[in-house]
């Protein structure tokens, strides 16, 4: 370009005045251009570092939490502590109700074992010095392993008698201890471990008997107060799932109908101008007024149940509806007019033309509305806050209409739990799944995306 | 299409077609618009055109930009009604048949109408799919062989059989332009309309894939009653029988093509065939 510039300069009138400003206001929009994508650059890379940020801080806070500390110890089901007589067995002619009573009565004779006198057995067979002092021993070994324990003979009988190599989860403040989370040079009356179960930990860990472990209990367990090391994400999990289900079942059928009418079919007068302003106002409505909306309506005057994830589901189509109507409408809108044309053209019914034609170009478009909307609502929490989902809930919930969490709630829930020491990476762990999930929906749409598109 | 006498109608048109091979020069009128307004809002976009267009010839209109012929075109099979805040006044009638009538249905209307656009805008799917959409959702085949039949014959007849018969599962967007406005045609005939509207067809088209359109004009208009809007004053005078040539929203003059351009008795149709202005 400068090379035929420079060759073609003398033999035209290049001195010309006019010339001359072109030059000089080259100059000035050459360096205009320049700054701009500097600084379009400058703002990239400030947005990327402060997102490299982010991610760093939870992957190094959440990462050490996906394992957790565990004592291996052989339990021996001592016959002398487990005296329990046979599981009941079904007689010919009882009823059901009259068998579940005798089976119901069984396991709780089984619950009430002294199960902590068998785990100080095998953990007495480790640090022989512990004789005689069971508290300090029991603080190695989170309380929920007595129920584990249970489990295991509620499931096989059998069991009793024999010796189990068994993978016993550390309590949760041995896990801090070892992962050095708190500041060992404290003195002893701020410790939350006595002296003789840190002691302990440092020694089985270093002989091999504490060994770090893939944390199955976060994704297996529900939350829990009495043993925080084994307080896992099912039930927020399995809340979320329930939720964005029920989201995606009604917002796209609700949503791709009502963008459809309004921008195929409906007249353009004064009052789709009011409808259209006011879907535009209520994406813009902060959230958490849907959260007092869905208190209101759902459950004060509907009686649906407190915590529930149908509730929370209702609330969240109500928050997503707007997103997807106006991100649909922005796709049909976007699509040729020229293909309606022709299908009318050809005698199409308005409605054939939209179906047919239309809307098969606009579904890549109305999938990426659909899953920015979803997982818009899987992230959110103001509103699930309002309906009573950020209760203590201990079970997976089995139905929709189950008390339960979700997961941006038990984040917040953690967040906010007083043994800060442990829980703060725990939390960041249930971040690291939240965002994996979101990955994992923005993923599955870019894949859909690319399957609809390249059927044209 | 549930209304016994479009069926009728259809079907008549379609034996006619079938019947009667390389027409002799048509004198049937088949088009005859009286008195037709149309309003984009408070604009006036064409006042008072009354037209007679004759059974199986090619009828140009011509005229300069906004000059109303494209709004007149898209009258004739109600496609304006698309548009938002247009309103139509007086009548045109095909057959006799007031295509205004609040009785007729519209999608049998353009059945009978097909239309061919200014930019090739084929669906984008498979070649077979755009020509079978029509007849599909008329339900005029009852087969898949039929269907087949029908696709190939429309193919023929707009002059794109030899080139796409490999590949008809391939999407038409893929076609080159040409190509594609002759498979909007096929398309078009595909469903047996009587009448074919051309609103500037050939206006996105380099001159050989034009010099293509035109002869298959010549060669359709043995079967088919076809009206094509043109800004070229040649492709007129090349294709047509007779001519409209309209001007500020006004039908300033028609008649048969040689005399437009030879011998125009307005003064405004001599300043605009001569290059005066346009």
């Amino acid at each position: 370009m400068t090379a035929t510039d420079a060759a073609a300069g003398p033999g035209r009138p290049s001195a010309s005045p006019a010339a001359g400003k072109v030059v000089a206001s080259l100059r000035r929009r050459h360096a205009k251009e320049r700054n701009f994508r500097l600084f379009g650059l400058a703002a990239v890379i400030l947005g990327l570092g402060f997102v490299a940020i982010l991610f760093a801080s939870i992957l190094v806070r959440g990462v050490p939490a996906f394992w957790q500390a565990v004592v291996v110890a052989d339990v021996y089901f001592d016959p002398a502590v487990v005296k329990i007589e046979d599981p009941p067995v079904r007689e010919a002619g009882e009823s059901d109700a009259a068998f579940e009573q005798r089976r119901l009565a069984w396991e709780t004779r089984v619950t009430m074992v002294n199960w902590n006198r068998l785990i100080e057995q095998a953990l007495l067979r480790l640090v022989p010095d512990g004789e005689g002092k069971s508290r300090d021993l029991l603080a190695l070994v989170s309380s929920s392993e007595r129920y584990e324990l249970r489990d295991m003979v509620v499931a096989d009988p059998g069991i009793v008698g024999r010796t189990v190599r068994m993978e016993l989860l550390a309590s949760a403040n041995v896990d801090v201890w070892l992962k050095g989370n708190i500041d060992r040079s404290l003195p002893d009356g701020q410790q939350a471990l006595p002296a003789a179960t840190r002691a302990w930990a440092d020694q089985l860990r270093a002989d091999g008997a504490i060994e770090m472990v893939f944390s199955r209990w976060l994704f297996l367990n529900v939350d829990s107060r009495s043993a925080p090391a084994a307080a896992g994400l099912a039930g927020a999990f399995v809340g979320s799932l329930y939720m964005m289900l029920i989201v995606v079942l009604l917002s796209v059928p609700i949503g791709v109908a009502s963008a459809i009418y309004l921008e195929e079919f409906a007249p353009k007068n004064r009052l789709t101008d009011l409808i259209e302003v006011n879907i535009n106002n209520l994406a813009a409505v902060p959230s958490i007024v849907f959260g007092l909306l869905g208190a209101a309506v759902f459950i004060n005057y509907m009686k649906l149940p407190l915590s529930a994830p149908l509730v929370g589901g209702l609330v969240l189509t109500l928050m997503t509806l707007p997103t997807i109507i106006i991100a649909t409408r922005s796709t049909l809108r976007a699509v040729p007019p020229s293909i309606k044309e022709a299908a009318l053209g050809v005698g199409a019914s308005p409605v054939q033309a939209v179906f047919h034609h239309v809307l098969p170009v606009a579904v890549p478009g109305i999938l990426t509305a659909t899953i920015i909307g979803v997982a818009q609502a899987l992230g959110e929490t103001a509103p699930l806050l309002l309906i009573g989902m950020s209760a203590f809930v201990a079970n997976i919930p089995a139905t929709p209409l189950d008390q339960s969490t979700a997961l941006p709630v038990q984040v917040y829930l953690w967040q906010g739990n007083e043994l800060r020491n442990f829980f703060e990476s725990r939390t960041s762990a249930a971040i690291i799944v939240l965002l994996a999930l979101m990955i994992l929906l923005n993923f599955v749409a870019i894949v859909l995306r690319q399957r609809f598109q390249r059927r044209w | 299409m549930n209304d016994p006498r479009a069926v009728s109608a259809l079907e008549a048109a379609m034996s006619r077609t079938m019947t009667v091979p390389a027409a002799p020069p048509a004198t049937e009128t088949k088009v005859s618009a009286r008195d037709v307004n149309v309003y984009y809002g408070e604009k006036h976009a064409l006042k008072g055109v009354s037209i007679e267009v004759p059974e199986r010839s090619v009828t140009a209109f011509i005229g300069p930009s906004g000059c109303g012929k494209s709004t007149f075109l898209r009258c004739i099979n109600r496609m304006n009604d698309t548009i938002a805040g247009c309103r139509v006044t007086g009548e045109i009638l095909i057959e006799g048949g007031n295509i205004y009538d609040p009785r007729l249905d519209v999608v049998e209307l353009r059945a009978r109408v097909g239309m061919v656009f200014q930019k090739p805008n084929p669906f984008p799917k498979s070649i077979f799919e755009n020509v079978s959409y029509g007849p599909r959702i008329h339900g005029l085949a009852r087969s898949r062989a039929e269907l087949s039949e029908i696709v190939e014959q429309s193919l023929r007849k707009a002059g794109l059989w030899e080139e796409v018969k490999d590949r008809l599962g391939d999407p038409g967007t893929g076609l080159s332009g040409g190509q594609q406005q002759r498979l909007c045609i096929a398309r078009a005939i595909a469903v047996s309309p009587e009448v074919i509207l051309m609103d500037e067809p050939c206006s996105a088209l380099d001159p050989i894939a034009t010099a293509r359109i035109e002869e298959l004009i010549d060669d359709l208009k043995a079967n088919y009653t076809i009206i094509i809007v043109t800004h070229s004053m040649q492709q007129a005078a090349r294709v047509s029988q007779q001519t409209a040539f309209f001007h500020l929203g006004n039908l300033v003059e028609t008649g048969a093509t040689e005399q437009i351009f030879t011998t125009p008795r307005d003064k405004r149709t001599q300043d605009y065939i001569t290059g005066r202005f346009g």
